[in-house]
């Protein structure tokens, strides 16, 4: 059984359908590159696994560990173990990061019914996740996201992966707008969390991010359908022919 | 009608002429003339309406129909009913029903020359100290005002001498408890801060039971020169309660003050806070938060005058409406002729939780400088969707991130208040009042 089956999903917004059959499955510890140009429906796929309900799922389904994803909550999606790295993360000033993160590893544990983590465990437990990305102690403090640059935007999405722990971890353009450090940071962030029980969907513009987190699949998204999946080295192909090559393609007549 | 509201006046005039007979002998001759003054012109204001521009959200009929008794007594409330509103660390002076309770206060450990006393005791021992100063608040237009001076029996009189920083905070605690009867009471405080002085006054309004009843104070504050002054308003009467306050400010040259105005309680809130920076230099602080829920009403009316250049003025005032429940904020800055370099702020910000919750955001400049920055903003909003979306999508529940956004919205204000009971006590309200309160407290 896959971790993750998306079949033939329509997805619209307000009026406007912008996932027009999306098919994609996902099996436990792979990692799956989505491509695509802008406005292909990249986000909306994240949005729409992670639970946003802005999106209006007009047909198809979506199996997450054999059940029904788009019957749960957002929170519940969560507590499953599907995480979604924010391609804009949002500032909630007044609320500390670290707290933050330990009443949503607490929620989660809860449902899992594991016992919920005192502050003494809980800062040890960060301690260890912070390596990870190279966080820095004053960010634990602050306020989520609040006067955060863009790198610690996105170092702070990986790090709440890592603390958080999940099964699946969906990655909306994490990449956007980084410098190759801060790309390193991220990309490592995500290697070290790679492994046979953990499954990724990294979203991404732009290939230079697939030469560090190096996927199983990459699957390519133009208007809401995926045109096109292969190797790694489709991602190659792509990066010296350009997007336009395969919105060509598909203009052009069947059987040519 | 007409007779009906003749009525209504009539009671005060009355309650003014019985307490003229049995006031204590020690008055100076100045303020019972203020007083006489103040109740004839009560006579010729009445109650407002809302038909008057300062008035047109708060119907205050509620409060000119009620037969309250104009004089209640100072009943038996025992030590141990105070807990609520104790804080460690401060001196403490307990008005009950407006009166001064020597027996529940405690004023030990305050440096020398600093009074913390019931105001009618400190006519007696201290009245050169009180006489330059109280009355200041203006009651021309303001019938509240009037029937305070015109009633007020006793109160507070806090007074820090030249250049004595006074550590523990002074807090002023007045409960109302109804022996089942309702009735009115006029506290009057009196706060002189001398020259270079510095202090902390908490001046808090809670009730003992549900009772109904009215509470109409009138605070005024002298801030010395270069002196400070950190003030604190809570109110968290009880949801039946009626309460009607002025706050009356006088900053001197180069002095400090902040306010920071937590309400919560009472049915019907209204506060008028009129500040006047009358030296250069002066610098005010008038930060605010307000909680309704149900019906309440709470009504802030701030008017910050600058009278002279180089002053500085801050206004933050936040509100969390849910329910039914209407706020209104009204704030006027005024700077006069000459009152060049102004710098005036001033922010108002609702965060309405339900359809049904009114705001009404009035804000109003008077300038006449023209060498000023002044500005203000005033929103109406609801929780951002996204910030519930991110929050619920790290394993939060519904209820907890609506929570949480909550409480971050008010933690702006929050978190500017320096005295930590008086914070941790916010907090805690802000964990009972929030849903699923055991989530924000482990997350903030």
């Amino acid at each position: 059984m896959s971790l993750l089956h998306v079949k033939n999903l329509h997805v619209r917004v307000e009026e406007t359908e912008i996932l027009k059959g999306v098919d994609l499955e996902v099996n436990m510890g792979e990692v799956h590159a989505i491509m695509g140009p802008n406005g292909s429906g990249k986000s909306t796929l994240a949005q729409v696994l992670a639970g946003r309900e802005e999106y209006e799922v007009t047909e198809g389904q979506v199996l997450y560990k054999g059940q029904d994803l788009l019957e749960l909550p957002p929170e519940d999606r969560a507590r499953e173990g599907l995480f979604m790295a924010f391609q804009y993360p949002v500032e909630i000033p007044g609320v500390s990061n670290v707290y933050f993160l330990k009443a949503a590893l607490n929620a989660i544990r809860k449902h899992r019914e594991q016992e919920e983590m005192d502050a003494m465990e809980f800062l040890s437990y960060v301690r260890e996740k912070m390596k990870v990305v190279k966080m820095e102690e004053t960010l634990l403090q602050r306020p989520v996201n609040e006067g955060f640059s863009g790198g610690e935007k996105k170092r702070n999405e990986i790090f709440h992966m890592a603390v958080l722990d999940p099964v699946l971890g969906i990655l909306d353009e994490t990449d956007s707008g980084l410098d190759i450090d801060a790309l390193k940071i991220v990309a490592e962030g995500v290697n070290s969390l790679r492994s046979e029980k953990r499954s990724f969907v990294v979203i991404t513009h732009y290939q230079r991010l697939l030469n560090y987190i190096v996927p199983n699949h990459v699957h390519v998204l133009v208007d809401g359908k995926i045109v096109r999946s292969g190797g790694k080295e489709l991602a190659e192909e792509l990066e010296d022919k350009g997007y336009v090559w395969l919105e060509d393609k598909l203009e052009m007549p069947v059987g040519v | 009608m007409t007779t009906a509201i003749a009525t209504e006046k009539e009671r005060y005039v009355e309650a003014f002429e019985r307490l003229a007979a049995s006031r204590a002998e020690h008055e100076p001759g100045k303020i019972t003339e203020l007083r006489r003054s103040a109740i004839a012109r009560f006579e010729d204001l009445g109650f407002p309406t809302t038909r008057l521009e300062e008035w047109r959200f708060t119907n205050v009929a509620p409060i000119a129909k009620a037969a309250f008794d104009l004089s209640p007594s100072a009943n038996g409330v025992k030590a141990g009913e105070l807990a609520d509103f104790r804080y460690d660390g401060t001196c403490e002076l307990v008005l009950i029903n407006g009166r001064f309770s020597p027996e529940l206060s405690n004023l030990e450990g305050l440096p020398d020359g600093v009074v913390v006393s019931g105001l009618e005791a400190a006519w007696s021992s201290h009245p050169e100290k009180i006489e330059p100063h109280l009355g200041f608040a203006t009651f021309g237009e303001h019938s509240f005002v009037a029937l305070n001076t015109a009633l007020h029996r006793d109160g507070a009189f806090l007074f820090i001498p030249r250049g004595v920083v006074v550590e523990q905070p002074i807090n002023i605690i007045h409960l109302g408890r109804t022996d089942g009867k309702p009735f009115a009471c006029f506290p009057r405080l009196l706060i002189v801060a001398e020259e270079s002085s510095q202090s902390t006054v908490v001046e808090q309004y809670g009730s003992i039971g549900d009772g109904n009843y009215f509470t109409c104070p009138v605070t005024e504050v002298v801030v010395g020169a270069n002196a400070t002054v950190d003030h604190y308003k809570l109110q968290r009467e009880s949801i039946s309660a009626f309460h009607v306050a002025t706050f009356q400010l006088l900053q001197h040259r180069d002095s400090n003050f902040s306010s920071h105005s937590i309400s919560w309680g009472g049915g019907l809130v209204r506060n008028d806070v009129n500040a006047v920076l009358d030296g250069e230099g002066a610098e005010a602080t008038l930060n605010g938060l307000y909680m309704v829920e149900g019906t309440q009403l709470v009504d802030n009316h701030m008017r910050v005058e600058h009278a002279q250049p180089n002053c500085d003025s801050h206004e933050l005032f936040k509100g969390i409406l849910e329910d039914r429940s209407r706020a209104v904020f009204n704030g006027r800055i005024y700077v006069h002729r000459g009152a060049q370099k102004t710098d005036a702020k001033q922010t108002n910000r609702n965060l309405l939780l339900s359809k049904n919750a009114v705001a009404n955001s009035n804000p109003q400049l008077e300038i006449f400088a023209d060498d000023v920055k002044c500005t203000h903003g005033s929103t109406v909003g609801q929780l951002d969707e996204l910030g519930i979306f991110y929050l619920r999508s790290r394993g939060i529940g519904e209820e907890a991130a609506r929570s949480l956004l909550t409480y971050a919205f008010a933690a702006d204000i929050v978190e500017r208040i320096k005295v930590p009971s008086v914070r941790q006590d916010l907090e805690e309200f802000l964990f009972r009042r929030l849903p699923k309160g055991d989530v924000v407290r482990q997350a903030v």
